[in-house]
């Protein structure tokens, strides 16, 4: 990178790409060109910088100034203020929302002050198409390693020692997993990443995959000479095509390089790696249903044992990490288990990367040190409800997961205290509510959610879950019974003792958690048909404010099925039994006299 | 092996290593309830998904509860096989699955042998909570000439997945679809008669619901039984007597050949004849056909298609029409035992009591579901009317036995009318697996040798093992003979002589395990082999009993050639008993 | 089930091969050919499965077994247009399904089906990473992000000549 003296970052990950941030980088491009500043000046489309809610997102380096919600014709002032005059654009700098002043560079950014990034230590640095950026930030050093230095069972050691922990969901300890899989005998093993992140709401695997392809293919190389196996498979969701695409020149740019394939690093070890698709099945997040997947068939789990590691891809011995996982391994074998296992709390070490996202000012992707409390991640590195609503909860672990409310604000997050409040770290999904959700339509929609992905094998998760939605919807519809409740419970909790597979072993778990901390909202639906978030239509009645009706009639006209009656310059009146709530009355009102209850 | 010691409900037991919860607590005659789990012990099928979760019991330790089916022991373990947890938990997922089952059990093919309601009973399960608000996963159903799937009832259990695709390799159905709509069915979800459906029956057989049922024949039967214009005959397969009984609460293995008899007249039936005898000219057609194709072969003819496989099973027959269409010059062309009787009833026997042919109807009792599909095969009929009328299981005759209000357990014994009610142990062992090779051979050696039998029990021919082969000493010449049960290991054969492999002269195939004796029309035997051995060992018995024990020295199939046929092999022979077969590779989806 | 009867040409045919022969003939491979047939068709009518099963040495019913338990595989050609609304979670806190109610008011159809005049398909997809503009819609190839239902007009629109 020395032949440069300023980098201009362009954020290339699918948000940002969405809103064209591939055109910044051509007009940057040909601005550069046009000053003839293209020699000293490189433009480099890298992956995620995290900071999705204010993309795109173009930050200048060495001097880390972060501009946001660039536009493509923004290129011009950037080159010709910035680049040249060394004047930094104002208007395209962050805008702390709470101090209202202006912030830099990314270092004073609420947004990063408290994150640490392993997992994602080259995304927004680096071009992950180029590998050369991958080796001058020590890339495959930790492979070098590996093969010349260390033996597999001291790599397997320091794994082992580091405390990291599957961050696929489960939070299985990596190299317990991998000393496993070591220990099957086998003339073949398989390493497999699992790259199928299904979890609605989450896009850390993508946005490593993307931003820095490298960390994954060097950690399953050094999984591969730990456990004894030549050959390494990516399952990846073909609805990630920049991901593949990345992955697919990435590996080739391995192999020309001798880092993939035969006699790696001279040692005589041979490993390689092909990609391997899903296709749209969430329960393929699942190592049974995903190993029967790339195997060709339908992504049913089957139970274990057999584990995996025991009998896997085509009965040979598998081990399966997700994207995550191996993504921090090479810095483990760099800065040591001491070090990794320093950061984070006494069972949970490390950093987690998380989704941030539904009404919270700052979505975007973060990664904190395991411990950080939800306040912190909220209302510090979130930047706090959006629009100044109140929060209600934080729904973390996807489907899989439950949520939590105000009282757990301040619990620090590990694997162990997010399930034994009733939720789970599940892949890293991290979804703010505010006081106009509806808990039980929470509830409701991971359930549909559930049951659009049961694999249906097993008759509790398919029927079961099924049930659930069914008495969710009843509730939200205004048909609900006491009765209901218990049974939403007993059937949650059966559901979860019963199912087959980790789907239907958590699957209850928004209604269960719902159930556990917004009681309050359940029986209000079903005893007093009230939902205090105004989101279930049939709950809701309509009237009108007779201090605020002018007889105006517009209400009347507007009613589609004439549910309005009231003379010209009386009040008017809404009845109950007519009315189908369809909102069009409270639109036409211009005297705010129509109200939803 | 390594042994594993455990505890189960309080009590010590030491089982080997790889051994399941649920066998495990069998051994302490602890019988945890299952639905899904099916065990085909003998036949090396075990159909172990997982799936219904009835079988949950409590691990000490184990965050949930574990399937006892397929789950294995592990040292020191400590399960509870019905604590209150997992009872409500059993309870919860019965009511869940019935939530999602018609409950028309009053008029349900399988009431009264479903395992759904027979765990429904045990269960104590009494109301369905919140069926009203419960929608139902409902499917087209699809009626095909043997077999019905209504699959509104279907579980899930896969057992007929694991039968059509493990044991038969025949590939018709498939689980399809995802989660509350998942359910197993034949591609695109058409009909059975579109996919490559043998009509063996084998799902239906092993279906613990009424998903699969048969194609019920018995209205028509009593139709035609009521019906003073007709002559109503009756043919009874070799297996049925030896199952029967089965029906009617007796032990497995108990012939009832003569209460069956007895019964079938009180029905009103005309005549009650055996396809026994159909099975005497079947071994005088194909026995002839094989020492034809043997003599070319010892004349040096290189172009004579060896080995001869039999062809009285009508599922395999339709295997290889599906799969192995270029082959189909290989079988012989000796039509099946149940066709054979239909060919010579509506002619030889309609003449001698000078019934006209539409007037004479002919109903066979089979232990199969696709000679139901066979006997509407249109090469089976003239003018539209079939040889065979309608064919019946061994079931259907059980329930039309029943609702005649016949006290089958207390009938005497009665003889078959003759003239087609007579035959020899030969044809009786048509029934088990090995049995019409062996028939054959008794009859193809004293013609091929000219020399008598000293004995006429080939044991090397017996067996459960699902490909067995022997050689023979023809008069000096080593006659090589496969048998194969179950299509899968029929497959295996097929492949041989496809790539040039196989060294067998005569091959016998049986699509069923067992043979007919294990038909999918059979009393349910739920994959129990020992009823399998018994059934057979009823066969062999009866094979004993008889007098006659070779075809060609049955009186009464000497008469039919010399009164009707000529020859084995004549013209006449060949119009009537022998037929041509399709390529059926094409014939699925695309309609 | 396919609805429409089609017969396929035999250039097509020997696309079809050339696929299953490029993954070896081997039934592993069964969803990677899956996809490619896909990629090349548009979509996995009954006809390429017969074919694809033929080759592979599959039963049909297993293909199609795999078909329908994929998500992503359809058997209904998709539109000139597909529009795909996110119903990730932070999509839906933030009103996916009113822009979806929106799209199937707009063109009369529901989810998993084609306009009738092949223009626009709808499907609903589970998050596409680009969370901080929820909700998120694709057109093809084209991201639409922060949509409100009075939106949804204007970006129809755009694809009506």
């Amino acid at each position: 990178m020395s032949k440069y003296s300023m980098h201009l970052l362009v954020c290339g990950g699918t948000g940002c790409r969405a809103s064209a941030s591939d055109a910044i980088v051509e007009n940057l491009k040909t601005e550069l060109e046009a000053k003839g500043l293209s020699d000293t000046v490189q433009v480099i489309m890298t992956g995620c910088f995290g900071f999705c809610e204010k993309g795109p997102i173009v930050k200048v380096s060495p001097d880390n100034t972060f501009y946001v919600q660039v536009k493509p014709e923004d290129a011009r002032k950037i080159v010709e203020e910035h680049v040249i005059k060394g004047r930094k654009v104002r208007e395209l700098l962050y805008v702390d929302p709470k101090a209202n002043e202006v912030i830099e560079d990314s270092k004073h950014m609420g947004f990063y002050k408290k994150q640490i990034r392993i997992a994602l230590r080259n995304c927004g640095f680096i071009n992950p198409e180029i590998l050369d950026e991958y080796i001058s930030r020590d890339g495959y050093l930790a492979l070098g390693k590996a093969l010349t230095e260390m033996t597999p069972e001291e790599v397997i050691k320091e794994i082992k020692a580091s405390g990291l922990r599957g961050r696929g969901g489960a939070g299985f300890p990596t190299g317990l997993k991998w000393e496993l899989s070591r220990q099957s005998q086998s003339d073949k093993k398989y390493v497999v990443c699992n790259a199928d992140e299904g979890d609605p709401g989450a896009f850390m695997d993508r946005s490593i995959l993307e931003g820095d392809p490298h960390s994954v293919l060097e950690a399953m190389a050094i999984c591969g000479y730990c456990i004894g196996a030549d050959t390494g498979l990516v399952y990846i969701r073909a609805e990630y095509p920049l991901a593949i695409q990345r992955l697919k020149v990435a590996i080739s740019q391995a192999r020309e390089y001798g880092l993939l394939g035969k006699d790696i690093f001279g040692t005589g070890f041979n490993f390689d790696i092909e990609l391997k698709y899903g296709a749209g099945a969430f329960v393929c997040g699942e190592e049974t249903a995903l190993i029967h997947s790339m195997e060709g068939h339908r992504g049913e789990p089957t139970l274990k044992p057999p584990f995996p590691s025991v009998s896997g891809y085509l009965g040979k011995p598998t081990n399966v990490n997700n994207v995550e996982t191996f993504a921090n391994i090479p810095v483990i074998l760099l800065k040591g288990s001491a070090w990794f296992s320093s950061i984070g709390t006494e069972k949970s070490k490390g950093t987690k990367v998380f989704a941030l996202a539904g009404k919270i000012n700052n979505v975007g992707l973060i990664e904190v040190p395991m411990g950080t409390t939800l306040r912190e991640v909220i209302f510090e590195i979130g930047g706090g409800i959006k629009n100044g609503r109140k929060f209600k909860a934080v729904q973390t672990g996807g489907p899989s997961g439950g949520c939590l409310t105000e009282k757990h604000l301040d619990l620090p997050i590990d694997y162990e205290s997010l399930v034994a409040n009733g939720s789970m770290m599940g892949s890293g999904g991290m979804i703010v509510l505010d006081e106009d959700d509806c808990m039980v339509s929470i509830a409701k929609y991971f359930l549909d959610f559930t049951v659009e992905e049961s694999c249906g094998k097993c008759s509790p998760c398919r029927i079961g879950n099924k049930r659930l939605y069914e008495l969710l919807d009843k509730i939200c519809k205004g048909n609900g019974v006491a009765d209901d409740l218990t049974r939403l419970k007993n059937l949650g909790l059966v559901i979860k003792d019963t199912s087959l597979c980790g789907l239907g072993q958590s699957s209850p778990n928004p209604v269960l958690s719902t159930l556990e901390n917004f009681m309050v909202e359940y029986t209000e639906h079903v005893h007093d048909k009230k939902c205090r978030a105004g989101e279930c239509k049939a709950l809701m009645t309509y009237s009108i404010l007779e201090e605020h009706c002018v007889g105006c009639t517009a209400c009347a006209r507007a009613c589609p099925v004439g549910a309005i009656t009231g003379e010209r310059k009386q009040l008017h009146v809404i009845n109950p039994a007519i009315c189908i709530k369809c909102g069009a009355c409270l639109e036409k009102c211009k005297f705010d006299a129509v109200i939803v209850q | 092996m390594d042994q594993i010691k455990l505890t189960i409900d309080g009590k010590a037991v030491e089982v080997p290593k790889g051994t399941t919860i649920y066998k495990a607590a069998k051994t302490l005659g602890i019988d945890i309830p299952i639905l899904c789990y099916m065990d085909l012990k003998g036949l090396n099928i075990e159909n172990k998904p997982g799936g219904c979760r009835i079988c949950v019991v409590e691990v000490e330790g184990r965050r949930n509860l574990a399937s006892s089916c397929s789950t294995d022991v592990s040292e020191g373990m400590v399960v509870k096989t019905s604590t209150i947890r997992v009872l409500n938990a059993r309870r919860t997922v019965m009511e869940l699955i019935l939530s999602d089952h018609p409950k028309d059990c009053l008029t349900c093919a399988k009431s009264g042998k479903c395992d759904l309601q027979d765990m429904a009973i045990k269960l104590g399960i009494r109301n369905i909570p919140g069926q009203e608000f419960a929608e139902m996963s409902t499917y087209r159903l699809d009626t095909s000439p043997s077999i019905i799937r209504e699959m509104d009832k279907c579980i899930m259990c896969r057992r007929c997945e694991t039968m059509c695709n493990d044991f038969q390799t025949v590939g018709a159905l498939s689980a399809v679809n995802r989660g509350f709509m998942s359910v197993v069915a034949p591609a695109f979800e058409m009909n059975l008669e579109h996919s490559p459906c043998t009509y063996c029956g084998q799902c239906v057989a092993v279906c613990p619901t009424g998903a699969l049922t048969e194609v019920d024949h018995t209205r028509n039967v009593i139709a035609a039984l009521s019906d003073p214009t007709k002559t109503v005959i009756v043919q009874t397969a070799p297996a049925v007597r030896a199952a029967l009984g089965e029906e009617f609460g007796l032990e497995p293995g108990t012939l009832v050949t003569g209460k069956m008899v007895t019964a079938l007249r009180t029905l009103g039936f005309d005549y009650v004849f055996d396809t026994d005898f159909a099975a005497d000219l079947t071994i005088m057609e194909e026995g002839s056909e094989l020492l034809g194709r043997l003599g070319k072969f010892l004349a040096g003819d290189k172009d004579v298609k060896l080995p001869i496989l039999t062809s009285c099973c009508p599922a395999w027959v339709n295997f290889f029409e599906h799969n192995f269409p270029d082959m189909k010059d290989i079988p012989s062309t000796a039509r099946s035992p149940q066709q054979m009787f239909g060919s010579i009833a509506k002619t030889y026997f309609a003449d001698k009591i000078g019934v006209k042919r539409e007037d004479l109807i002919v109903v066979s009792i089979m232990p199969c579901l696709a000679k139901k599909y066979e006997c509407q095969r249109d090469e089976f009929s003239v003018d539209g009317n079939p040889d065979v009328d309608f064919s019946i299981s061994t079931r259907e005759l059980g329930f039309l036995i029943k609702q005649a209000n016949i006290q089958f357990n207390g009938l005497p014994d009665e003889d078959f009318d003759k003239p087609m009610g007579e035959s020899t142990g030969a044809a009786v062992i048509f029934g088990t697996t090995g049995g019409v090779i062996e028939a054959a051979t008794r009859t193809a050696f004293e013609l091929h040798t000219g020399k008598s039998l000293s004995n006429v029990d080939f044991k090397e021919l017996r067996g459960l093992e699902g490909i067995r082969h022997a050689t023979i000493d023809f008069g000096g010449f080593p006659l090589k003979i496969g048998i194969a049960h179950g299509l899968g290991n029929a497959r295996k054969l097929l492949e041989d002589i496809k790539a040039g492999r196989s060294e067998f002269h005569a091959i016998e195939i049986m699509a069923c395990p067992g043979g007919c004796i294990g038909g999918g029309g059979q009393p349910l035997h739920h994959g129990d082999s020992t009823i399998l051995k018994a059934r057979a060992k009823a066969i062999y018995a009866e094979d004993t009993s008889k007098t006659l024990r070779k075809s060609h020295e049955n009186p009464y199939i000497i008469k039919l050639y010399e009164e009707f046929l000529g020859k084995p092999l004549s013209e006449k022979a060949h119009h009537l008993l022998h037929t041509h077969y399709f390529d059926k590779s094409k014939n699925t989806f695309s309609i | 089930m396919s609805s429409v009867k089609i017969e396929l040409r035999k250039d097509q045919i020997e696309k079809i091969h050339e696929i299953c022969k490029s993954f070896n003939y081997e039934g592993g491979e069964l969803i990677n050919v899956l996809h490619k047939c896909q990629h090349e068709f548009g979509y996995l009518p009954a006809e390429i499965q017969e074919v694809v099963a033929e080759q592979l040495k599959l039963s049909v019913a297993k293909v199609y077994g795999v078909v329908t338990f994929y998500s992503f595989f359809s058997m209904i050609p998709k539109g000139k247009f597909p529009i795909s609304i996110c119903t990730g979670t932070a999509c839906y806190v933030r009103g996916a399904e009113n822009v979806l109610a929106e799209f199937k008011k707009q063109l009369k159809i529901e989810v998993g089906e084609t306009s009738a005049d092949g223009k626009f398909s709808l499907s609903c997809l589970r998050c596409v990473g680009a969370c901080g503009l929820a909700p998120v819609v694709l057109v093809g190839e084209k991201t639409f992000g922060r949509v409100a239902p009075d939106g949804v007009k204007a970006i129809l629109a755009e694809f009506e000549q």
